[in-house]
């Protein structure tokens, strides 16, 4: 693999098919997009097979001085990877969502999409800060126009609130990114992350980032905008929103606010703790009482999100790996949800749940799929959703138990408001005649929802392939972030290993005893 | 320094006002009907002035070789970039023209000679090292301005621009004479070398009025807040080739003139002009991103955000280090190109029939009639709004950056903060042509002078300009380490 730009080409793929989508017909364009896209998802997989794990922490470096001020450098460590391959996973399925639901101005559609993928990935390989800036503020303008021109009812007005209150939020972020290049004389993104700010200048920089992304991820109070961009937006336009955009905010935790400012991480811990402990019982409570099915999956996601933001502050091995493996499992369990309702908005072009009923009698194939869904979302052992949750509760237990206490409800509060979406939409009576004459998913729609739903077992039963990659980098931002860790409010004692009295367990003993102090600290 | 080396730095001025006459004879005998050919020779004109005065630009020019008339003026690279930025402009200006004069058969050859004139004018302005050069040079280029305001004696709104942009800008330079006679008072000199060392110690009362009046005077001809209500009326009444002329070409040489003397006049003083300056930046942006708002035509629109441009440029010069004036040209270069497409797309929104559409309804829709015409200037929207990854974003970046690096962080987030709102506005013109449905008036053709400028200013703003940062980021500190050179 030495040598060829296998990221590059990965941007370059979709930005060349974009293009040229402009100037052809629907049909073509499609067909273009979902090549491209398809390439794209089969060279990460080679990125995948060829990412040598446990080597080097920045593989696939490239580095071209272009510009100047800043360099055209991208590379990728175990967490941009897992974050690339969700990525190029769910852009085909995209692409496959709007096949026949979007028949005006496909060309300009798919070209959106493209480049929509096209910065994704960026934001994910930068290894520049002001790169970094770029693409993910670049984002905004397909965004903005995939909304505004196919979105539904209240479109423009979503389209505004999008564009202007993630713009507030990272034009704070670029001044943050000037000073510290003043003060590093660097903006490769690894040299800083090793670069030591003065405590009071991490203060103010961690909440120039902490504006950006909160608005990115969305934390609670300045969520807001999703529910109303989820709702306008275009299936497809959801699924990359929910399945990705929201995860540049976990991201851009994750890459600056934690190793860049640990000691500023650790002041305003409580911060986050406490929006998120409002933000999962909040959203929740507000999802239970939607009637709009998109609505109620957006403030879940806000919930989810929470999770995330928890599990990445706890400053553990096990909140950070649960923080990720949420992200990714988020993205494609919301994902898939949005493609759910989409399935059957195509069909009655309505997402009032009260229209819909019954349908598992005349759509048994979709009410499985769609089963499966919710059980991930809520976190049923065997799923994605599980394995995430689990290991952000476990970490944030360490450090914080009301939090963990608190934040555990949101499962409680996410079945309930999942189960009675599920009973409303799919079981009880069918109240109306046009829900009960909709056809089951066909082959398309069966192919998209089956290969999310193959990856959310995948990662429920075997987590250990998504995790593998990212433990080196997740272990590197451990011992970084180490020395700043917050107080824990948990007590955790040493236990004193009881002595093997027992026959049959003495062998068992003997082996771990020498490991026994280390372990004993888990 | 002798006599002919002083003409040979002069050279391109020589040429223009000769070209210039010469045009106005021709004019005079053989009538309107030669006007495409003397516009033509214009442009070539100025193909030869910048070919005399490049050279200077990549050779760095500085120091006591570029001193012309006994430091009347300075030919340095400064002064180059600056002509060479002004040339394009007035360029543009002339080959938009014919299209939209001659279908009002109001095309005459004056404009090209005017044009010629405020050019000369403007080479005198970012050149002169001295009071007296610097008004010469002002008033030359603004006496032909207020004539091409006004360019359409029949039309009201034209005759109106002109009025005012004449009343307004007599008041500006009385402002800006006085301030120069307090500073001549106080320092004895108008030479900026000699008010430099006057104002090195303690500064007198009489002599911070004369900066401040001079600074005012300036900010009228760069229209920053709060001298700027002449703006939106004279850019929407005037003419809009006329009016692309005046967002660019003029903007640039008042600018480059209030750098130069801020950072050599009063180059000792920074203190003194710094917070005066930090207003008006911060004033002309949020008063250019509020005044923007509300409006319904597109050339009084654009006119508030070239008001909110000017502020972000102010940003550089607020910092007052060689990398804020270095990063200044940059973003005068990224704000012409998109001032450029901005004005050359207004220039050919036109109906059926030919007739000028510049309201935002009459942009309704228009990304599905003339997709072309809406993507480019959809790009230039978001590029003036600073949206990455178009090219504007670089100009802003540049600016913030030496401000950030000048110690003035708290100036650089207010700043950017105020820039969201200004987002709004230019995102609106995008939702207008994106998101309505058509208006179906925008539909005639375009003379392919325009379609070709407008192509090449879209590209600029595309993010295909990140790959010329390197070589503007040269070019540009050359230019603002001959300015520093006295300092």
């Amino acid at each position: 693999m030495a040598g060829f730009p296998i990221l590059s080409v990965m941007l370059l793929v979709p930005l060349v098919a974009g293009i040229i989508c402009l100037f052809l017909d629907a049909k073509a364009a499609r067909v273009l997009a979902l090549l491209a896209t398809l390439v794209d998802l089969a060279l990460g997989i080679v990125l995948w097979a060829n990412f040598d794990i446990g080597g080097a922490q920045w593989q696939f470096v490239e580095r071209v001085p272009l510009f100047a001020g800043f360099n055209w450098a991208l590379g990728i460590d175990g967490i941009a990877l897992m974050l690339i391959m969700l990525s190029v996973f769910l852009m085909p399925i995209c692409i496959g969502a709007s096949w026949k639901s979007v028949e005006k101005r496909v060309g300009e559609y798919m070209a959106a999409f493209l480049l929509m993928e096209v910065l994704m990935i960026g934001v994910f390989t930068a290894q520049d800060l002001f790169l970094f800036y770029i693409m993910f503020e670049a984002g905004l303008i397909p965004m903005y126009l995939i909304i505004g021109v196919w979105g539904g009812q209240d479109r423009i007005y979503a389209s505004y609130k999008f564009f202007l209150y993630t713009l507030l939020g990272s034009v704070l972020m670029l001044i943050a990114m000037l000073w510290m290049v003043h003060e590093a004389g660097t903006t490769d993104i690894p040299t800083l992350m090793a670069y030591d700010f003065s405590p009071q200048a991490q203060t103010w920089l961690w909440l120039a980032f902490f504006a950006s992304f909160a608005v990115k991820m969305p934390m609670w109070p300045v969520h807001t905008w999703l529910p109303d961009a989820h709702v306008q937006a275009p299936t497809a336009g959801s699924v990359i929103l929910a399945g990705v955009l929201l995860k540049m905010g976990g991201y851009g935790f994750i890459r600056f606010s934690l190793p860049m400012f640990p000691e500023a991480s650790s002041q305003f811990a409580w911060l986050i703790f406490v929006l998120s402990m409002v933000a999962v019982v909040y959203t929740s409570l507000v999802a239970l009482v939607q009637s709009d099915m998109k609505k109620l999956i957006a403030y879940s996601s806000v919930a989810h999100m929470a999770i995330v933001t928890i599990g990445l502050f706890s400053f553990n091995v096990q909140g950070l790996e649960g923080a990720m493996v949420v992200m990714l499992s988020h993205g494609l369990v919301s994902g898939a949800l949005f493609l759910c309702v989409g399935v059957i908005y195509d069909r009655l072009h309505t997402r009032e749940i009260n229209r819909y009923g019954g349908l598992a009698i005349n759509m048994p194939k979709y009410a499985l799929f769609f089963m499966l869904f919710t059980m991930a979302s809520i976190g049923l052992p065997g799923t994605s959703g599980f394995v995430g949750e689990f290991l952000s509760l476990a970490g944030i237990y360490q450090v914080s138990t009301v939090t963990a206490a608190v934040c555990t409800t949101g499962i409680i509060l996410g079945a309930a408001y999942m189960l009675y979406l599920y009973r409303r939409v799919i079981f009880g009576e069918q109240k109306n005649a046009d829900a009960a004459a909709m056809p089951d998913i066909d082959a398309r729609e069966w192919v998209m929802l089956g290969s999310i739903a193959a990856v959310v077992l995948w990662m429920g039963v075997y987590p250990e392939s998504f995790l593998a990659p990212m433990r080196a980098d997740i272990a590197a931002l451990d011992a970084r972030v180490s020395r700043a860790e917050p107080q824990s409010d948990s007590r955790f004692k040493l236990g004193t290993p009881k002595p093997a009295d027992h026959a049959d367990h003495s062998n068992h003993a003997a082996a771990a005893a020498p490991a026994a102090p280390e372990g004993g600290a888990h | 320094m002798d006599f002919a080396a002083s003409l040979k730095l002069v050279a391109p001025e020589i040429v223009l006002s000769v070209t210039g006459l010469v045009l106005l004879l021709a004019s005079a005998w053989i009538g309107d009907k030669a006007s495409r050919t003397i516009s033509l020779v214009a442009v070539a004109s100025l193909a030869v002035c910048a070919f005399l005065v490049a050279p200077l630009l990549c050779g760095g020019a500085m120091g006591p070789d570029t001193v012309v008339f006994d430091g009347q003026m300075r030919v340095d690279a400064f002064a180059a970039f600056a002509k060479l930025l002004i040339y394009a402009s007035a360029g543009v200006a002339l080959l938009v023209a014919p299209a939209y004069f001659e279908r009002l058969q109001a095309m005459r050859a004056e404009y090209s000679v005017l044009v010629l004139f405020a050019v000369a004018g403007m080479g005198i302005m970012v050149s002169a090292t001295d009071l007296l050069a610097l008004y010469i040079g002002l008033e030359l280029n603004s006496l032909a301005a207020y004539v091409l305001a006004a360019f359409l004696r029949n039309d009201n709104r034209s005759a109106e621009a002109g009025l005012k942009y004449f009343v307004l800008g007599a008041l500006a330079s009385g402002i800006l004479l006085f301030g120069m006679s307090l500073t001549y008072g106080f320092t004895g000199t108008t030479s900026f070398e000699g008010i430099r060392a006057a104002l090195s110690g303690e500064l007198s009362m009489g002599a911070l009025f004369g900066i401040i009046f001079v600074l005012a005077g300036l900010a009228f001809k760069i229209s920053a807040v709060p001298f700027h209500m002449w703006t939106p009326d004279v850019y929407e009444g005037a003419p809009t080739p006329v009016t692309t002329f005046f967002a660019t070409a003029p903007k640039v040489a008042a600018l480059a003139l209030t750098m130069r003397v801020a950072l050599e006049a009063f180059g000792m003083q920074t203190g003194a002009w710094q917070q005066i300056v930090i207003f008006a930046a911060l004033a002309s942006i949020i008063v250019g991103a509020l005044g923007a708002i509300g409006q319904t035509n597109i050339k009084r629109l654009l006119a508030y955000s070239s008001i909110n441009n000017v502020g972000f440029l102010l940003i550089g010069l607020a910092a007052a280090t060689p990398k804020g004036a270095s990063a200044m040209l940059v973003y005068m270069i990224i704000y012409v190109a998109m001032t450029i497409g901005g004005f050359v797309a207004v220039a050919m929104f036109k109906d059926a029939n030919g007739e000028q559409r510049e309201t935002l309804a009459d942009m309704a829709g228009l990304s599905r009639t003339r997709p072309g015409l809406a993507l480019c200037f959809a790009a230039v929207m978001f590029s003036l709004a600073g949206i990455p990854p178009l090219f504007g974003f670089w100009g802003k970046f540049v600016v913030f950056q030496a401000a950030v690096d000048a110690g003035l962080v708290l100036l650089a987030v207010i700043g950017i903060a105020a820039s969201v709102i200004s987002a709004f506005y230019y995102i609106k013109v995008v939702k207008v042509m994106y998101f309505d449905e058509p208006a179906e008036t925008i539909q005639g053709k375009s003379d392919w002078v325009h379609w070709a400028l407008l192509a090449i200013a879209a590209l600029f703003v595309s993010p295909l300009g990140y790959l010329l940062t390197k070589c503007l980021g040269t070019l540009a500190d050359k230019a603002a380490a001959a300015l520093f050179f006295a300092a």
